[in-house]
């Protein structure tokens, strides 16, 4: 009898809790002019930027915001899950198709910028006054050279880094071969894997390491703010491109949004925040902070991309396989 | 719905409990419940498994939904193997730590007078006001590269360390204090008249005591190191020997493998459990001893 009701006492108390937490699920996000944007975290000043200059236009007006930033894998996951979101926004393209095509739809990378919203490259940056005469990657494995490089495992933007540091041989013709010697001589030399790109930064500033493998958007950024670093352009580097596209649930204010983006316009508010336009013949001004800030993005000599290294399918596959990628087992020391 | 457990052995009459040991229970508790404690029963189980239960049983679900053969892939890689062996050695260490010191800080607040008493139990409880990843910064800074007192720990084991003692001392210390203060001396003053020395006292009259405390104190710190991640992250650098199970789940999550992270996070639950389950035997057979 005491324990019938006892049960009973749980089963009414269930159901209570139930009902309450049920009754209050959330109503539908994106009507009339709310907005979602679902980010990674380092263009959230360039999307403040945006988002501002977007409400001046006429398409734009009265645009309210709800921003999330996050790491780019966690916050393409988070969309997966149900997290309402009307433009996203991932360093990678792959946190984007993961996306596709339950999310976003297929055509996503159709457009004139191929989805594209932002490029830049991987850069070295040092010291003030660059005290070791780093002039490029082959400087990086010498003895007692200190390298700080964000943790491909915790941000998809550092592989990245890896990528540039390990395609460098290939585009200077060197074998695979020896591209995996030259990453494992790099990270015998690597004294700090911070979590992302701007922990990496901030972990560099703090005084760990001798030099950091960062974006040339990010060492602009950082030094926009003041803050004391070089930077130096490889004669061999890698584009890094970062995608964004509106939702299947989006409505038409979303849509002008992402085209405001990648208009002239947008660009140069991403070019004024130190990324490469994805655009031909945007006149990116006078950008603070860049080397030459009247010429801030200089041409790269032997620029890869990714479909040099066969798209990201296969990048991933091969070098960031949890077990048996070159690169996990290469940083993870189980090879070598 | 299982019968409520024993709750202590049956005393005879007009005896008084011992030191430390539960409360002892009058045998009409265990009489049928009243509709009030019913309720009150009812809504703690499903406090418990709203709580603690069903997320616990999500994350199990999901790390052996993949199959037996993907989650021992998982979970034995160099790297998780690495990730779970320096989290449960830096637990136990920590825990062990906090043991003697926890309980030496306990009794030095509760037998001794100082100025700044106040001001030290204060201090004490900061480290579970403090965000965690607050505190990893301030490791950082003050074991980092620009250590103004000279002692460079960042990106080392003795770092995480630090890290991990720093979140955990509260845990012994809060548990030992209230047993310390509600001890009578006079037992304390019955053997040294008797001829024991103070170490002596202390490990056969005061230690039996708070042994219970320690274990319970104990187990909450190791729970917690073994689940840290925001006073670690910072001071880490995630090299692959300074690594914890809670950064290296995170990476699992960002690269997208969440039953490999679901995997590891069901190890690290299975150790956790073997251990608190280890102390709590420990505690009640020291309670039982008295």
């Amino acid at each position: 009898m005491s324990t019938a009701r006892r049960a009973g006492a749980v089963l009414l108390s269930a159901a209570a809790v139930l009902l309450a937490v049920t009754g209050c699920s959330s109503s539908n996000a994106s009507s009339g002019s709310k907005l979602s944007l679902v980010a990674y975290s380092v263009p959230k000043p360039a999307y403040e930027a945006l988002q501002k200059a977007f409400a001046a236009t006429e398409q734009g007006q009265g645009t309210t915001w709800a921003s999330s930033y996050g790491a780019s894998g966690t916050q393409s996951q988070a969309v997966g899950n149900g997290q309402a979101a009307d433009y996203v926004a991932f360093s990678l393209e792959p946190d984007l198709t993961k996306l596709v095509p339950k999310f976003v739809d297929a055509g996503w990378n159709s457009g004139p910028t191929k989805g594209l919203v932002s490029k830049s490259v991987v850069v070295i940056a040092t010291r003030k006054g660059n005290p070791l005469h780093i002039a490029g990657w082959a400087d990086l494995i010498k003895p007692g050279v200190k390298i700080v490089t964000p943790d491909p495992g915790s941000s998809g933007s550092a592989k990245w880094n890896i990528l540039a540091a390990y395609s460098h041989v290939l585009a200077d013709g060197g074998t695979e071969a020896q591209a995996q010697q030259y990453l494992k001589a790099f990270f015998a030399n690597v004294v700090s894997k911070p979590t992302s790109g701007a922990n990496a930064t901030s972990t560099f500033l703090n005084g760990t390491g001798d030099v950091l493998i960062s974006y040339e958007n990010e060492a602009i950024a950082a030094r926009q703010k003041g803050q004391s670093l070089d930077y130096l352009v490889p004669a061999e580097t890698i584009l890094i491109e970062n995608p964004a596209a509106v939702t299947k649930t989006a409505p038409q204010r979303a849509k002008d949004f992402l085209a405001f983006v990648q208009s002239a316009a947008g660009q140069q508010i991403f070019a004024s925040k130190g990324y490469r336009p994805v655009l031909d013949g945007v006149n990116a001004g006078t950008v603070a902070g860049a080397n030459d800030p009247a010429d801030p993005f200089p041409s790269v000599a032997k620029l890869q991309t990714i479909l040099d290294l066969g798209g990201w399918s296969a990048v991933n596959k091969k070098y960031f396989d949890k077990t048996t990628g070159i690169v996990t087992r290469i940083a993870s020391g189980s090879d070598g | 719905m299982a019968d409520l457990p024993a709750v202590a052995p049956p005393t005879a009459l007009g005896r008084f409990p011992r030191r430390g040991a539960r409360p002892v229970t009058p045998d009409t508790e265990r009489a049928p419940l009243g509709a009030a404690s019913g309720t009150g029963l009812g809504l703690a189980v499903l406090w418990l498994s709203l709580l603690v239960l069903v997320p616990l049983a999500a994350v199990v679900s999901r790390a052996v939904g993949a199959g037996p053969a993907h989650f021992w892939a998982a979970v034995s890689t160099g790297q998780a193997v690495a990730a779970i062996r320096l989290t449960v050695l830096a637990a136990a260490g920590v825990s062990l730590v906090n043991a003697v010191m926890g309980t030496l800080v306990a009794w030095v607040l509760v037998r001794e007078e100082f100025p700044g008493k106040r001001l030290v139990e204060v201090l004490i409880d900061l480290p579970f006001a403090l965000p965690t990843i607050v505190a990893g910064l301030v490791l950082t800074t003050l074991y980092g590269p620009k250590s103004p007192i000279g002692v460079t720990w960042y990106a080392t084991r003795p770092g995480v360390l630090v890290a991990l003692l720093f979140v955990t001392l509260p845990f012994v210390v809060r548990t030992v204090e209230p047993v310390l203060l509600s001890l009578e001396t006079e037992a304390e003053q019955a053997a040294a008249s008797l001829g024991a020395g103070p170490i002596r006292t202390f490990v056969r009259i005061v230690l039996p005591a708070i042994t219970p405390a320690i274990a319970s104190g104990a187990a909450l710190a190791f729970g917690r190191a073994m689940g840290e991640y925001g006073s670690v992250v910072l001071i880490s650098g995630q090299l692959p020997r300074t690594e914890v199970a809670s950064q290296y789940i995170y990476q699992q999550i960002e690269s997208g493998y969440l039953p490999d992270a679901a995997a590891t996070a069901t190890v690290l639950l299975a150790i956790s459990v073997l251990v608190l389950a280890a102390l709590n035997g420990l505690r009640s057979w020291a309670a039982r001893r008295g």
